[in-house]
């Protein structure tokens, strides 16, 4: 089936391209880190994790969100949901591609990653996420092209691909359970240690996730013949909702403990990420981002309102990346464990590394909607 | 040399795995004890839970702290980047790496903070470090037991197993560890001279106190307690009758965080 995403117009290659360059441009930069350490980037003794983990961590969520499409269509035989749930599937390969990058361009000993798995260490979180986060890889990987394949041959897909289906759903609430588990085990850590972190994470997961996929298939619509059809965008949207309200909600249940105890271990990280840090600004964007989207999602006129509704994914999607992918590992390790101040912002060089890390991701989403789209309008 | 003493020791781990050692201690000596001689001999002190007692009385100002904190980061090679050629002060200060070193009191007793002071306390400096925790979180998250407590309760690193996920790093509820942002050897004290008794680092991994473990092994106090002038005392913490008990019987003592239930083994008079 690869064959297929060989053939494609100028407009294919030139976004390939564009990539590669960029993919290319990172890893030398890479190349950099490697050498002399990951010195080159912003992170510290005080806030060792950074941009990568905080990538990572939003990432694990949109692979996640693909089960919002997964689900109703195996679970409830939501039968809108047949076109685009080979979208779903790809997309959470290309997220956990990225995830596997970012973690080894986190490690200082990248060459020992394997350690992981020649020194198995059950009590520790990093354990399980690897083996739900491998596992859920390789589940989309293998359930994706078998019924791809069979589509193309014209044949219902096999009855024996069903459990390999049905097992992949509590792996994609698995592995961002198992995600948020990484930091809300750990005492001391008072913005992390919190029981609502994992329901945040799913909810602003299947939100952020649902609103990318709904931007893919007006992108697809676009530019190839492939369209999801009115009536499974409108649905994917009314989960985004859903989801990205919840999300709101349990962040608003997280300030009501923090600032009505008013105890204040819980109140600094708070504060620091809304009032007294650099990320201030980005965090009120991040809010404004997310209460305007539901405005807007929850208004059915302007939710079917196609511009409207993409414009309302974008700020979900942005929303949700600022409040994970910058606030989530900053505001927990800011202040340290000493009370002190010590910031961090990302390096040229780290946010190279990452943009290419996401241009990757989109090389491998491409090639893959390449090929599920040629197939698609192969037997359409 | 070095490899074979390694898996020597391996070998006799594996040996002594029947009769109750188990497999961590070994890999304690044989991580953390690497160096040309053969350094577990009969002079070894050995104790059921090892424990540091600080009498911070005996401190009077931050200068005290000085010779303990060279002491200790010249005995284990601590890189020190202070004046490191081309590196701006930002990233200097990011790439730290301490294994000991001073703190006021609002900063070290984050969860006994006053309003008002006693002004010796309010003006004291602390020396703060790994607090061989019972229960250490660290040794918890680590994905690959690159740092682990051994039966004695010191918390090790193997340095040549971690990956540098620093996962450790994030679980330490006392800012006690350091990771190697950059080579360490290229730092200009190590550059002029190293300590032969205890390896130095390469990039990419956590280090931290570890109790001395080496000097230990040869007998030796650790070398903060040796330039604390009686002010750090390090013993059984299991042995009603050792120093450190006997001290802790007879004044108050606190520790850091105790509320969170890792049940630190540095304990300090005030
Ligand atoms: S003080 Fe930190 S590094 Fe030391 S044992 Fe406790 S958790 Fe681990
Ligand atoms: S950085 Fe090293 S010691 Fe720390 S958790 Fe990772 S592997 Fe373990």
């Amino acid at each position: 089936m690869l064959e297929t995403a060989l053939k494609g117009n100028r407009t294919y290659w030139v976004w390939l391209g564009i990539l590669a360059l960029i993919i290319g441009a990172g890893f030398v930069v890479y190349l950099q880190q490697f050498k002399i350490g990951l010195g080159i980037t912003g992170m510290s003794r005080d806030v060792s994790w950074g941009f990568y983990i905080a990538q990572f961590t939003f990432l694990v969520g949109v692979a996640a969100g693909g089960v919002m499409i997964v689900l109703p269509y195996y679970l409830h035989d939501y039968k809108a949901f047949g076109k685009i749930t080979i979208l779903g599937e790809f997309l959470a390969v290309s997220a956990i591609s990225m995830c596997l990058m970012f973690i080894i361009a986190d490690l200082g000993q990248p060459m020992r990653a394997l350690n992981v798995i020649l020194h198995p260490t059950p009590r520790s979180m990093l354990f399980y996420d690897m083996i739900v986060l491998n596992g859920y890889l390789f589940l989309n990987i293998f359930v994706g092209w078998i019924v791809l394949q069979c589509e193309r041959n014209s044949v219902p897909p096999p009855k024996w691909i069903k459990p390999f289906i049905y097992i992949s759903i509590p792996f994609a609430f698995g592995i961002h359970t198992v995600t948020a588990y990484l930091y809300c085990g750990l005492p001391g850590r008072h913005f992390w240690l919190t029981a609502i972190l994992a329901p945040r994470f799913l909810s602003s997961a299947f939100a952020a996730g649902p609103a990318f996929l709904i931007l893919l298939c007006f992108i697809l619509r676009k530019f190839t013949s492939f369209d999801a059809g009115e009536k499974a965008i409108q649905t994917v949207s009314k989960i985004v909702t859903y989801a990205i309200i919840a999300n709101v909600f349990f962040f608003g249940c997280e300030v009501f403990v923090a600032m009505y105890s008013g105890i204040p271990g819980h109140v600094v990280h708070l504060k620091y990420l809304f009032v007294d840090g650099i990320l201030a600004p980005w965090m009120w964007t991040s809010m404004a981002l997310m209460l305007l989207a539901i405005l807007l999602l929850l208004y059915p006129p302007t939710r079917r309102n196609e511009s409207v509704l993409i414009v309302a994914c974008i700020l979900v999607f942005a929303g949700t990346w600022i409040d994970k992918g910058l606030g989530m590992i900053s505001g927990g390790f800011v202040p340290n464990p000493l009370h002190q101040m010590n910031e961090y912002a990302p390096t040229g060089m780290e946010l190279m590394i990452t943009l290419a890390v996401w241009a990757a991701g989109f090389f491998i989403l491409t090639v893959l909607y390449k090929m599920a789209v040629t197939v698609k309008e192969e037997t359409a | 040399m070095e490899k074979s003493r390694r898996s020597f020791l391996k070998i006799a781990g594996v040996a002594a795995l029947g009769v109750g050692f188990t497999k961590p201690t070994l890999n304690a000596y044989a991580s953390s004890v690497v160096g040309p001689h053969p350094q577990i001999g009969d002079k070894a002190l050995s104790a059921h839970h090892w424990g540091m007692v600080i009498d911070t009385r005996k401190f009077h100002s931050e200068k005290d702290l000085e010779p303990i904190v060279e002491a200790c980061h010249k005995a284990h090679n601590v890189p020190d980047f202070s004046d490191m050629p081309n590196a701006t002060s930002a990233e200097k200060k990011r790439h730290e790496i301490k294994w000991i070193w001073g703190e006021p009191y609002h900063n070290a007793f984050t969860d006994k903070e006053n309003h008002y002071q006693s002004h010796r306390i309010e003006h004291l400096s602390f020396p703060v470090l790994c607090n061989h925790c019972e229960e250490p979180p660290c040794v918890l998250a680590c994905p690959t037991k690159a740092t682990f407590r051994r039966d004695d309760g010191i918390v090790l690193m193997d340095f040549h197993r971690c990956i540098g996920c620093r996962f450790c790093m994030a679980a330490c509820p006392y800012g006690s560890r350091s990771f190697n942002f950059v080579d360490p050897r290229r730092a200009e004290n190590l550059k002029e001279e190293t300590c032969p008794d205890f390896p130095t680092r390469m990039k990419g991994v956590v280090e931290k106190c570890n109790l001395c473990a080496e000097r230990l092994a040869k007998g030796l106090q650790p070398a903060c307690a040796e330039a604390s002038k009686g002010a750090i005392a390090v013993g059984d913490l299991g042995d009603p009758h050792s120093n450190v008990r006997v001290l802790l019987e007879h004044n108050f003592s606190i520790r850091r965080k105790p509320s969170l239930g890792t049940e630190p083994s540095v304990y300090y008079i005030v």
